[in-house]
């Protein structure tokens, strides 16, 4: 372990501007908007394009953080959205700026983040001609926003900025682009924009059908095997309140998706914690055999469900979500219950007289835990357990610590390991499943919350995909734990490999990879490297009182699997414990 | 090789006695087939703006609805244009197509038509013109009419409800068919029901900018 002379941030040229815009350009209107709606904080990267822009954003308290990449401002702005609960904000330049943005749009629409992406674009004149960094930036992100917005106009640029401002936070949450010409941010016009408003044809449910209602709460009534599946869209919705609350007083156990993950306190006893692909027993077990399925805010992905036939095939579905089209998307809802989940979850709440008599079921439930452990094989002189790692960490840190994650193996032992009691303190990858996305993301979440401790479980490839993000968390004095769970491997395609290729390992070892401890003191961070039991609690203490960021490269056991699992498509009530069950 | 978890194996395990279809509905026990396909008409109502198009187009390829034809024209209130879509969907299909249709932001709104709903097609079919007497007898029992002639050729335009155009165009191959173009269907509710409302608050307010 060494220490490296770790400078305070440079101290800024200029004192950080403490009045709001005065609306002069096109430009000066986009930032004008965005402090109007509240914005504090933007990442993101310069460039010919997008030049106006900065030159606005130089003048507003605004505070913009350099990233070294657009791909990690994507990200930051995505984590930063998701601590919040506002849109984070993301600018880039045309062409490639844009391009690079794509990947982190991409994430956020798939995990319903809410997000504004600020892309700069070739003068008018000069769209259609392959212009130099000229991309079709709203023909690339259409299929990966909520809406995108081409601005054509300095007058009402700024009307725009806050109309998708508004929509990504709306409903159910999401990503937009504004794409702005510079010839648009350019020009002049004193035309201050108008207070952010959603789009006309834009109008979220909020109360669920009445009648529907009642009739889910007289089947919950009814049901023997009650189960709540709690989704992103509990967390999304800010219902997390009222969900425990609803399941304690009417004791139903409680599954959670991943991104549901820190819906509903991990340690309480009705918790089964998460199902699916690498979900609990317990929790497979009870979503398998309920008959009363109450799901909120999740639009039933595979990885969640695997075979369609097979998930939970007795059950009744109620399903609360607020976007009309994931209702009956994947699994027909026999109650489909539109609108918010916190407001739906009190209508329902109002209809039900008491609890389901299901406490056959209940005692079942806190069977399977007790036949299903997560407990994990390790011998202290072994080699080294991922698992053990998360668990120490989760015990040296507070309950309201933000969890931020690459893809891959490591990903799912920290959201198997660790007990999330609260909600957004897991900031992760779900949908798209992108690797590379744990450091900007630990960024973005530190910066949105300065007072909480964040630590990211990375892998060794995930790790190398977004490195250079080191570079800002060292500028930025960003006190961030980067925990790399290193198995010189891509771990997660190595363990399919194994159990579904023959072992084949075709491109996954990584014996090449540098040494983490020492690449993060290159960057100016404080750099540990982990190989033994004995060595993670002092380490992991070492790390959380240094100021500023670190990185524990933890050489952890390269054969260590990730169970339980269900493979794709397969049933969940056949999740394999070991390889041999495979 | 890791070791795993402990706990009874797949085989040990209870089995709930149930499944889904694979498109996510509950099986009963007297048994439902998969739903058959249904042709149908979506008319949407969107706002005039550039791109709209493409949204609309790009939706339908990227969630592999099966689409039939799509066509696009302004409306009598120049800030909006109708969309008429012509697809063959099974019914959670043809709900589907519609929610996700109904959740791009230019749309307005979107309806599927009734059966009773008025549908026409506009086709243009370019024949050999060695017959011209016959093709304009046939023209005339599909209530069509040549629109151009030359030494060798003869366009002949039907307006129908799509099976007549089929059908038309199936009688004209008698006469070698070089070309034809078809307009794909547009159409409005029948009598003074509305196709797909516009009255969206703010929208019809011309002085909104
Ligand atoms: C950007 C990207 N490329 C490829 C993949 C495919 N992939 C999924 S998991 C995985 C392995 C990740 O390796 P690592 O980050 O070292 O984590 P580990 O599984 O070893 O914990 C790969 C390559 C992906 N999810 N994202």
């Amino acid at each position: 372990m060494t220490t490296p002379d770790v400078e305070s941030p440079p101290p800024s040229d200029e004192e950080q501007p403490t009045q709001p815009t005065t609306v002069d350009s096109g430009a000066a209107a986009v930032i004008a908007a965005l402090e109007q709606a509240g914005v504090t904080t933007v990442f993101g990267v310069q460039g010919g394009a997008i030049m106006p822009v900065y030159d606005a954003l130089y003048d507003s308290p605004i505070r913009h953080v350099t990233m070294a990449h657009e791909q990690g401002a994507a990200h930051a702005a995505d984590a930063y959205g998701i601590v919040t609960g506002e849109p984070g904000i993301c600018l880039a330049t045309s062409g490639p700026g844009a391009t690079n943005l794509i990947t982190g749009i991409a994430d956020a629409n798939m995990d319903s983040d809410p997000m504004v992406a600020l892309t700069g674009q070739v003068p008018t004149g000069m769209v259609g001609n392959d212009a130099f960094q000229e991309t079709d930036t709203i023909g690339i992100t259409s299929p990966i926003t909520k809406s995108n917005y081409f601005a054509d106009d300095e007058t009402t640029v700024g009307d725009v900025v806050g109309e998708a401002f508004e929509l990504a936070r709306s409903g159910r949450p999401g990503p937009t682009v504004v794409d702005l010409p510079k010839d648009i941010t350019n020009a002049e016009t004193d035309r201050h924009p108008r207070q952010p408003r959603l789009p006309d044809t834009y109008r979220p449910a909020s109360r669920a059908d009445s009648e529907v209602v009642s009739a889910a709460a007289h089947a919950l009534e009814r049901a023997e095997k009650p189960v709540i599946l709690s989704g992103g869209g509990v967390i999304k919705g800010e219902a997390s309140d009222e969900l425990r609350a609803f399941a304690i007083d009417h004791e139903i156990p409680v599954v959670t998706t991943m991104p549901g993950t820190g819906s509903f306190p991990e340690d309480h006893e009705l918790a089964m914690e998460m199902a699916g692909m690498h979900g609990t027993g317990y929790a497979n077990m009870a979503i398998t055999h309920c008959d009363y399925l109450l799901a909120i805010g999740t639009r039933f992905d595979d990885r969640l469900t695997g075979g369609i036939e097979t998930f939970a095939p007795a059950a009744e579905l109620a399903h609360i979500d607020i976007d009309p089209a994931e209702i009956s998307k994947n699994i027909t809802a026999d109650y489909p219950l539109l609108g918010d989940a916190a407001t739906v979850l009190e209508q329902l709440d109002n209809e039900l007289s008491g609890i389901p008599h299901a406490d056959e079921w209940r005692e079942q439930c806190q069977r399977w835990k007790a036949e299903y452990p997560m407990d994990y094989q390790w011998d202290p002189d072994g080699p080294l357990k991922p698992q053990y790692v998360v668990e120490q960490f989760d015990e040296l840190t507070p309950s309201d610590t933000i969890v931020t994650t690459g893809v891959g193996q490591h990903q799912m032992w920290a959201v198997q390991y660790w007990t999330y009691t609260q909600p957004r303190t897991w900031v992760s990858s779900h949908g798209l499943g992108t690797m590379g996305y744990g450091l900007p993301a630990a960024i973005g979440a530190k910066i949105a919350a300065p007072d909480r401790e964040v630590v990211c479980f990375d892998g060794d490839g995930s790790f190398l995909m977004t490195a250079q993000g080191l570079a800002v968390a060292v500028r930025e004095q960003l006190d961030i734990t980067i925990a790399v769970l290193n198995n010189a491997a891509v771990g997660m395609v190595r363990q399919w490999q194994d159990a579904f290729f023959e072992g084949r390992h075709s491109a996954s070892q990584y014996p090449w990879i540098p040494a983490f401890d020492k690449l993060a003191e290159s960057f100016g961070a404080q750099g540990f490297a982990v190989e033994r039991h004995d060595e993670v609690e002092s380490t992991i203490e070492a790390a959380i009182s240094t100021d500023g960021p670190t990185v524990i490269d933890f050489h952890i056991d390269p054969d260590e699997n990730v169970y339980p699992m269900v493979p794709s498509g397969g049933d969940n009530g056949k999740f394999a414990l070991s390889e041999d069950q495979l | 090789m890791s070791q795993g978890l402990q706990g009874p194996p797949p085989e040990d395990r209870p089995d709930p006695g149930a499944k889904r279809t694979p498109s996510g509905a509950r099986i009963d026990p007297d048994n439902q087939p998969e739903p058959p396909r249904r042709r149908v008409i979506l008319s949407a109502l969107v706002k005039h703006e550039p791109g709209v198009l493409a949204k609309v187009a790009g939706l339908f390829s990227r969630r592999q609805f099966n689409i039939e034809s799509l066509t696009v024209g302004p409306t009598a209130y120049e800030r909006h244009a109708r969309i008429t879509l012509v697809i063959e969907e099974t019914e959670p299909g043809i709900d589907q197509a519609q929610k996700q249709l109904e959740k791009l932001i230019p749309v307005i709104s979107v309806t599927e038509l009734d059966g009773d709903a008025v549908d026409r097609e506009l086709a243009l079919i370019k024949v050999d013109g060695d017959h011209p007497d016959a093709i304009s007898a046939v023209a005339d029992m599909y209530d069509g009419q040549a629109v151009d002639v030359s030494a060798e050729t003869v366009t002949v335009e039907i307006t129908g409800p799509e099976p007549r155009i089929d059908a038309a165009i199936e009688t004209f191959e008698r006469f070698g068919i070089r070309e034809v173009v078809r307009t794909g269907t547009a159409a409005l509710a029948a009598g003074p029901q509305e196709t797909a409302p516009g009255h969206v608050a703010g929208l019809t307010d011309p002085t909104d900018t």
